[in-house]
């Protein structure tokens, strides 16, 4: 069975690791936040100016003046900080964030990324997303392994324009884990019932199949 | 009481000077950190042809979305202008430009503008669209891209509380792109809630030094609107 979003966000939160600071886009990212291993401590980053984001506020403690970067209220977790745009990306662009959870629209052998435009829809912006695969040592990028048709996401190369290039390296889908290097996609695990050759004829760019491929498992 | 004194009485002696064509840098995150009153003002002095620096571009009716309906914005340059349906028929009719800038490339043009840095290099976007017609370099093995930075006309911001001497202090994310803009304005203009005298806020913990700001002014309402309000269960 493919997996749902929160199963993904699940799957994703294995690649957490005591003492990460981590920023997570929005959608099944942001789910993430909900499965952080017990007895580990992550402090998560909000590109529009906070560094310890935590749960969303009860009626009572919503503040306006207290968002994150989905322009939702939140809240702040104990020893969090607020700083300026410029310092925010600072961090980003500096390579100091551990760990960046993104979507995509597609993502190619050679590790770049399509996120931000669709040609012929209305361009809303990339917001954060450039300067994230940019800054980020380690992604992870969260989508569905293909479109609604069947068409494969993990292509030979991008056919929408780039959010970033050769800096993706860790896709979850609903399907299964891949790494991308050597110019290859490697699947490392599987969806719980999902077969090989399925993720093999969803995934259109170089696939490297080990002989096992073990199953995921969620804790 | 003259001198360092910043301070201005009305939203008319804030916005002293503003003109058409102007290049105009305004804070703020979606709606979270505007400086409300300023926008307002602007809207009802209805100049035209302005170049608009700001990460974001209002909602129907509210912020930047007010100088939308009035027409007054030439070029647009923000990282994400999603959630204003006007902004949209604007751009597909070409009544307006708009030039859309990674956010924290976006930042950084403004807090190297302020700072009298004219371009900088940044990995941010190289291989992407947002690099086309840009120089680019290597330095040690990774490409970069060249990006000019920012400085405006007049810079419109908003902070929690100024002292008479123009020092700022901004609360929570509320401060975003406030502290950049503030220090790449020809004339920068802070909208704050509260004035206090010179002295009372804490030297240690003033985030914007009054010598970026050249007016101050107390807005007369803040209305705060809040974009996604999420809550949980108490």
């Amino acid at each position: 069975m493919a997996l749902n979003r929160d199963q993904i966000a699940m799957r994703v939160a294995k690649e957490l690791r005591d003492g990460y600071y981590v920023n997570l886009g929005i959608g099944i990212p942001t789910l993430v936040a909900n499965y952080v291993p017990k007895g580990m401590q992550v402090m998560l980053q909000s590109e529009n100016g906070l560094l310890g984001m935590g749960p969303f506020p009860t009626d009572e403690e919503v503040d306006a003046d207290l968002i994150n970067a989905g322009k939702q209220t939140v809240t702040t977790a104990t020893g969090a900080a607020f700083f300026s745009s410029a310092e925010s990306f600072a961090m980003i662009r500096g390579g100091h964030v551990d760990l960046t959870v993104l979507g995509a629209f597609e993502v190619d052998v050679s590790g770049n990324i399509a996120s931000w435009m669709v040609p012929g829809k209305l361009v809303k912006g990339m917001g954060g997303a450039m300067d994230l695969v940019a800054g980020a040592q380690n992604i992870v990028v969260t989508m569905t392994h293909a479109d609604k048709s069947g068409a494969s996401k993990l292509l030979k190369q991008c056919s929408l324009p780039l959010t970033g290039v050769k800096c993706i390296k860790k896709v979850v889908t609903d399907l299964a884990v891949i790494e991308i290097r050597d110019g290859k996609f490697h699947l490392i695990e599987r969806a719980p019932g999902v077969s090989v050759e399925e993720i093999q004829s969803k995934t259109e760019g170089e696939l490297v199949i080990p002989d096992h491929v073990p199953e995921m498992t969620f804790d | 009481m003259a001198g360092f004194d910043k301070v201005v009485h009305s939203y008319d002696e804030a916005l002293a000077g503003f003109k058409d064509g102007m290049t105009v840098m305004v804070g703020g995150f979606g709606l979270c950190g505007i400086p409300e009153g300023l926008i307002k003002k602007v809207y009802e002095l209805g100049n035209k042809g302005l170049t608009v620096i700001s990460n974001n571009a209002g909602v129907d009716g509210f912020g930047l979305g007010l100088w939308l309906e009035k027409r007054q914005i030439k070029t647009m340059i923000a990282s994400y202008v999603g959630e204003n349906a006007l902004f949209e028929q604007l751009l597909l009719s070409g009544e307006m430009e708009v030039i859309l800038t990674p956010q924290g490339t976006l930042a950084e043009k403004c807090r190297a503008g302020g700072a009298g840095i004219p371009a900088f290099y940044t990995a941010t976007g190289y291989g992407t669209k947002v690099a086309e017609g840009k120089p680019t370099a290597n330095f040690d093995g990774r490409d970069y891209v060249l990006e000019r930075s920012l400085t405006s006309d007049f810079s419109l911001v908003k902070a929690w509380k100024a002292d008479r001497f123009g020092n700022l202090v901004f609360r929570k994310t509320a401060m975003n792109f406030n502290p950049m803009m503030a220090t790449a304005g020809r004339i920068t203009v802070a909208e704050v809630e509260e004035i206090v005298e010179p002295g009372e806020l804490d030297p240690q913990y003033i985030h914007t030094p009054g010598i970026y700001v050249h007016r101050v002014i107390k807005g007369t309402h803040f209305e705060k609107r809040i974009e996604q309000r999420t809550v949980r269960k108490a």
